[in-house]
């Protein structure tokens, strides 16, 4: 029981710190813009896919570098001559233009890498393990990945907290005229948090596909649940998205983890049922992947502001 | 547009879809193509009543292919019900012909939407397309625990030719479901017509324009959105039910993102702002994904693009476009608008033609040849440079086109 426990806590707040990676961005991009970005897990599958082509060239390191690096720039193209441009009609057509894009964005993945997963892996000496726990190896992969994720959400607090450009970015998220009326150019701004926004969601990428794995699928199997992180979380609120990531994490790794089905926790707190019958046969660990989901419902009826947000979507 | 119109002129276009529906099969034969004509009548369906929820009431969804899948999965059980009680010919389904099937559909679809819809009508906009997307991943992987309902991931299937037989309509060959989805797709459009016309359809255009405005007259937004809701899901329902029995299968897909997102795909392309935008829209998403699939690989690429330029570059869809044409013609100034229309239309379709190059240069180079490049009737080498410089000629040439029929039109106004 010890084992699940620490276990499912680490590898949660693994997936969690990965799900902030990719919700930070999409947090910024529409606290700014007002765009959510649908396209955002797209850019992540895109940062493993770069990282798995760049890598059989230039090594694990470099592409780690590079591959959020050309994302951004991809991202820059996308915000200047695509988001710019249907900006005018609305926020629906906004958002329409990143459905659509994600729809490119993923075919091009399966038309150029094939449908099923490539092997994008990290490097052999990673591997190793880094501590064993009753018997089960931990990775250093894993602890290196951590130790990124934890590094790039310091920086990030540094980047908007501490430095001139991240003031500009927090008074254009609030008072964007008034950040033009002072002389600066807020749509390069724009572009700018376009761009290290979608920076972020193929760096959550490059480390995150040697873990999970690179396919062409893995777009969509996160892209709802980065939503739920940011709805959950509140709007436009970082705080709240880093709270909703590690909640979601770990809740979905521990049902994941617990061999238990509903009719065993009826029957735990005083009912008699069924313990497999249809819906109380159901296990915890084949709802996980609704977990998500279902917090979303809830919290859009019960607290629309979610956790930490200050506004209503 | 004058509100006095004579009954003939309102009538004209449902004269005309009669008389098309009816042409049809003297036109076209073969069990392929008339499968096609049926994927087209039930994604107008679809497509019509995503837009009752976009279009006229300003709710943008992603999870509108529950209310669909439910309706689907509703008719596929009336299915079963009509043929288990076929043996005794006792009760309710013996007598239920698989004709009147799709009501079935419309019955569950708008049940669906009566029971989860009222939280979520709170507001439109971003929230809303929100808890439509968790709505139908939840409803999508929910699917999965309850094999006996939804039949897992094979699905539920069934077999139309049974129940009673009403005036020898018999449903065995495509050919037959031909009529069938004629009859629902014609009655389905009208009534979805005739909604927009209902004091219920003009207030939920007040209510997309602006709903703070409609709760001060005292109409309630929430109220109306939520009674649209239910009528997008039932006529949803309706287009899965007449799915069902086209099909006689009923998979767990039918409930997920991709089915919702081909109703945003359709009515987008088609217009949101024209009542039968969704239906061109329709007939033009469909008829690409069916046709181009036997052709090339990329043809869910393809599909995108065509969206992704549509909101980029025509946001008012196709529908909008023909709008535009049909006042120009009714101004008599049709003449002079014409070149520059024209002129934008050959940029669009250098361009156009410009990507398709490269998309299957590039699928070439990492695949091999596919089937589209040999129809087309070219033999491409991605390897020589001058393949390539005629790609970036057409892109050039497209561009050039757009920006002098641009600088053409701007004159003339």
């Amino acid at each position: 029981m010890l084992e699940i426990i620490v276990f499912s806590t680490l590898n949660g707040l693994l997936y969690g710190l990965l799900l902030f990676m990719l919700s930070s961005g999409l947090t910024l991009i529409f606290s700014m813009m007002g765009v959510l970005n649908f396209a955002h897990a797209s850019f992540y599958m895109l940062g493993a896919y770069f990282a798995y082509a760049l890598g059989l060239h230039v090594g694990f390191w470099p592409a780690l570098l590079l591959s959020p690096l050309l994302v951004a720039g991809l991202g820059a193209v996308v915000e200047r001559f695509g988001l710019r441009r249907v900006h005018e009609h609305g926020h629906v057509a906004e958002l329409l233009f990143t459905f659509g894009l994600a729809y490119v964005i993923d075919e091009t993945v399966h038309l150029l890498w094939g449908s099923i997963p490539v092997s994008y892996t990290a490097p052999e000496y990673l591997r190793a393990p880094l501590f064993s726990l009753f018997g089960t190896d931990y990775s250093i992969y894993r602890g290196v990945t951590m130790m990124i994720a934890v590094l790039m959400f310091v920086a990030l607090w540094y980047l908007l907290r501490k430095t001139r450009v991240g003031m500009m970015i927090r008074a254009a998220l609030t008072h964007g005229a008034m950040v033009g009326h002072l002389g600066h150019n807020v749509p390069r701004l724009f572009m700018g948090v376009f761009a290290f926004g979608c920076a972020l969601a193929a760096l959550a990428g490059v480390i995150g596909g040697p873990l999970l794995s690179t396919e062409p699928g893995m777009a969509q199997a996160l892209g709802p649940v980065v939503f739920v992180v940011v709805v959950v979380g509140g709007m436009g609120s970082l705080l709240g998205a880093f709270y909703a990531s590690l909640l979601i994490g770990l809740v979905q790794t521990f049902f994941v983890a617990l061999d238990v089905s509903i009719g065993d926790l009826l029957n735990a707190v005083g009912f008699g049922v069924d313990p497999y019958g249809e819906v109380t046969g159901i296990t915890l660990a084949s709802i996980a992947p609704m977990t998500p989901f279902i917090l979303l419902v809830l919290i859009l009826i019960f607290r629309p502001r979610g956790l930490m947000g200050e506004l209503e979507p | 547009m004058s509100l006095r119109v004579s009954p003939w002129r309102a009538l004209a276009p449902w004269l005309i879809s009669l008389l098309v529906l009816l042409v049809i099969p003297m036109l076209v034969s073969g069990n392929g193509t008339f499968s096609i004509i049926n994927l087209i009548a039930i994604n107008i369906v679809f497509a019509l009543s995503y837009n009752m929820l976009l279009g006229q009431g300003g709710m943008l969804s992603f999870g509108h292919a529950v209310f669909f899948g439910l309706g689907a999965y509703g008719a596929i059980h009336g299915m079963n019900l009509i043929g288990d009680a076929g043996y005794d010919g006792q009760g309710f389904w013996a007598h239920f012909p698989v004709y009147l099937l799709p009501l079935v559909g419309f019955a569950t679809g708008a049940l669906a939407a009566l029971l989860v819809g009222w939280p979520f009508c709170r507001r439109a906009g971003t929230a809303f397309a929100m808890i439509t997307l968790g709505l139908g991943e939840l409803v999508a992987a929910g699917s999965q625990m309850f094999p006996t309902v939804f039949g897992g991931e094979a699905g539920v299937f069934s077999n139309r030719m049974v129940g009673p037989v009403w005036f020898g309509l018999e449903l065995a060959q495509p050919a037959d479901v031909y009529w069938f989805s004629a009859f629902w797709v014609l009655l389905a459009v009208f009534a979805m017509w005739a909604f927009t016309r209902t004091p219920l359809g003009r207030l939920s255009n007040a209510v997309r324009d602006n709903a703070e405005r409609l709760q001060f007259i005292g109409y309630p937004p929430r109220n109306l959105r939520f009674l649209v809701f239910i009528a997008a899901g039932g006529f949803a329902g309706l287009g899965g039910g007449m799915a069902a029995v086209n099909y006689e299968i009923v998979t767990p897909e039918s409930l997920g993102l991709l089915t919702s997102g081909l109703a945003l795909l359709m009515a987008a392309v088609g217009g949101l702002g024209v009542f039968y935008g969704p239906i061109v829209g329709a007939i033009l998403v469909t008829v690409m994904n069916s046709l181009l699939s036997d052709y090339t690989d990329a043809s869910i690429l393809y599909v995108g693009l065509v969206f992704l330029a549509v909101v980029m570059f025509a946001p008012s869809g196709l529908g909008g476009g023909i709008e535009q044409v049909r006042q120009a013609w009714r101004r008599g100034d049709l003449a002079a608008h014409l070149p520059g229309w024209l002129g934008g239309a050959l940029a669009v379709v250098l361009i156009a033609l410009g990507l398709v190059g490269t998309i299957e240069l590039v699928y070439q180079l990492s695949h091999g040849r596919d089937k589209l490049a040999q129809v087309l009737g070219l033999q491409p080498d991605p390897s020589s440079p001058l393949v390539w410089l005629g790609v970036v000629a057409l892109f050039a040439a497209g561009f050039g086109v757009a920006r002098a029929s641009k600088n053409y039109r701007e004159a003339r106004s």
